[in-house]
């Protein structure tokens, strides 16, 4: 090894940051609002009594669960073109970009893994609530927005969060279809500079960085709302 | 909508001349589960060492447990397997770099990503031990002391086989994100299934049923896997525990 190369990293630092990680951070939040949206309504669906509905939601829980994330990129990828001219009726696939691909993809995926989190915070809401909800009148969709998951929500805020950092550490997998998010771009510029000591380690420094920060912010948070619960 | 579905491409001969593509899945199916074996070793034997060593009471050797949970936690996978395979050999002493970077490419990404992959579960393994051996009652290693036992043996003969026991349930699910995540292993040129099923689909052109091959099978490793647990769980469960088959 020929010295560590600290010059690069201020010179790149620019491009990686505004370019790679504000692709990294766009496509975590954007796909976490749509995954716990679709991931509620998963939950809400498994539940159902209606055995046909739960058994859908559930089956689709389990295929994604199942199998690993590069392939369930590589997956829709190549069908949502597919889909897209289906459904506009083009008659050939149409081109979707690369990043609404990849926020389709993590949308749908981590939707059943925010599906399993949000059944638990429902399951762990006594049932008496659902009863009383019903008994003063209110529907269904009432007794769940005003009733059930508001609590169920701030039971599992943790571990959404948590899956959150998740989602944040997965979307550099995004390189297999070589989109520049932050590792992205970091290995754009090792590949082109041939520096790909300093840019690995540098990407690696940058994820543990955030991702130990936002851990420990989570972990501070349970504490407290723990101790207010108590 | 014009995709041309030809099942029969499975049967047609791989550009190495040798395989048809259904050879090549077969050989990624292997190649998954070699990585996922040798890595689930190395994963239950470090994992082991310091989800111990993180319940010890000793605030220095806690503190080196901890950190390297979250060193591994804390840093995506795929990063890692880049600083495994392209890192590590540069900072390494030199005859030893020179030594992975001449072995047999085959050989040196499945060992890579089988250390990677072990050392990345190893972590997440440490911590269920950990959590296991803290949610026994206090009167378990108080007893063991009690009878005399040292150190090493209340955790090998009172505290360990307890936990090993209860923490079956998340153990499966850990074996099997190992087996998902060796996907990743694709990245630095393993041909494990899903690099066999993206190979196959850039050479044929037939997406779809590349992709259901692979789909296909890793569905089949997970219900293995699942059936394969639940049978150990019902042999080792604990006697007197909630959910222990009657």
């Amino acid at each position: 090894m020929h010295g560590f190369d600290f010059e690069i990293i201020i010179r790149t630092a620019p491009y990686l940051f505004t370019v790679g990680l504000m692709f990294t951070l766009k496509l975590t939040v954007l796909s976490t609002i749509g995954a716990i949206i679709l991931g509620t309504l998963l939950a809400i669906m498994r539940l159902s009594s209606n055995r046909a509905v739960s058994a859908v939601a559930g089956g689709y829980v389990n295929l994604m669960r199942a199998l690993p994330l590069i392939l369930i990129i590589f997956w829709f990828y190549f069908l949502v073109p597919y889909i897209v001219g289906w459904l506009t009726q083009a008659g050939r696939p149409i081109a979707v970009g690369g990043f609404t691909s990849a926020l389709i993809t993590f949308t749908l995926f981590e939707a059943a893994y925010f599906c399993e989190i949000v059944r638990a915070g429902i399951q762990s809401v006594p049932r008496g609530q659902l009863d009383a909800g019903y008994a003063i009148g209110l529907s269904f969709r009432q007794v769940m927005s005003y009733v059930v998951l508001p609590q169920a929500f701030r039971k599992m805020t943790p571990l959404l969060l948590t899956q959150v950092i998740v989602i944040f550490q997965d979307t550099s997998l995004v390189y297999v279809l070589s989109l520049t998010d932050f590792l992205g771009a970091a290995n754009n510029v090792a590949q082109r500079d041939g520096r790909l000591v300093e840019m690995f380690v540098f990407a690696a420094v940058v994820y543990f960085l955030i991702s130990y920060a936002a851990s420990r912010s989570v972990k501070m948070l349970e504490r407290r709302s723990n101790a207010a619960g108590a | 909508m014009n995709y041309n579905w030809n099942w029969m491409v499975f049967w047609e001969m791989a550009p190495d001349g040798v395989h048809t593509y259904m050879g090549t899945l077969i050989q990624g199916l292997y190649w998954t589960v070699g990585v996922s074996i040798v890595a689930w070793c190395i994963a239950l034997l470090v994992g082991g060492i310091v989800g111990v060593f993180g319940t010890t009471g000793n605030a220095w050797v806690e503190r080196f447990c901890a950190g390297y949970v979250e060193l591994f936690r804390n840093v995506p996978l795929l990063v890692q397997m880049f600083l495994w395979y392209f890192v590590f050999p540069e900072v390494v002493p030199a005859r030893l770099g020179e030594f992975i970077k001449t072995a047999d490419p085959a050989w040196s990404t499945f060992w890579t990503a089988a250390v990677c992959l072990g050392l990345f579960t190893s972590s997440r393994i440490a911590v269920q031990i950990q959590a296991g051996i803290r949610a026994l009652p206090a009167g378990q290693p108080m007893a063991a002391t009690a009878l005399g036992l040292t150190r090493p043996q209340v955790y090998r003969y009172v505290l360990l086989p307890l936990t090993v026991r209860m923490i079956l349930p998340p153990m499966a699910s850990e074996a099997l994100n190992l087996i998902k995540n060796s996907s990743v292993a694709f990245t630095i040129g393993l041909l494990e299934i899903t690099g066999a099923a993206r190979s196959m689909q850039e050479f044929t052109f037939q997406i779809f049923e590349s992709f259901a091959a692979a789909t296909v099978l890793y569905v089949a490793i997970n219900i293995v896997v699942v059936l394969l647990m639940r049978y150990l769980e019902k042999r080792l469960s604990v006697p007197g525990f909630i959910g222990q088959p009657r």
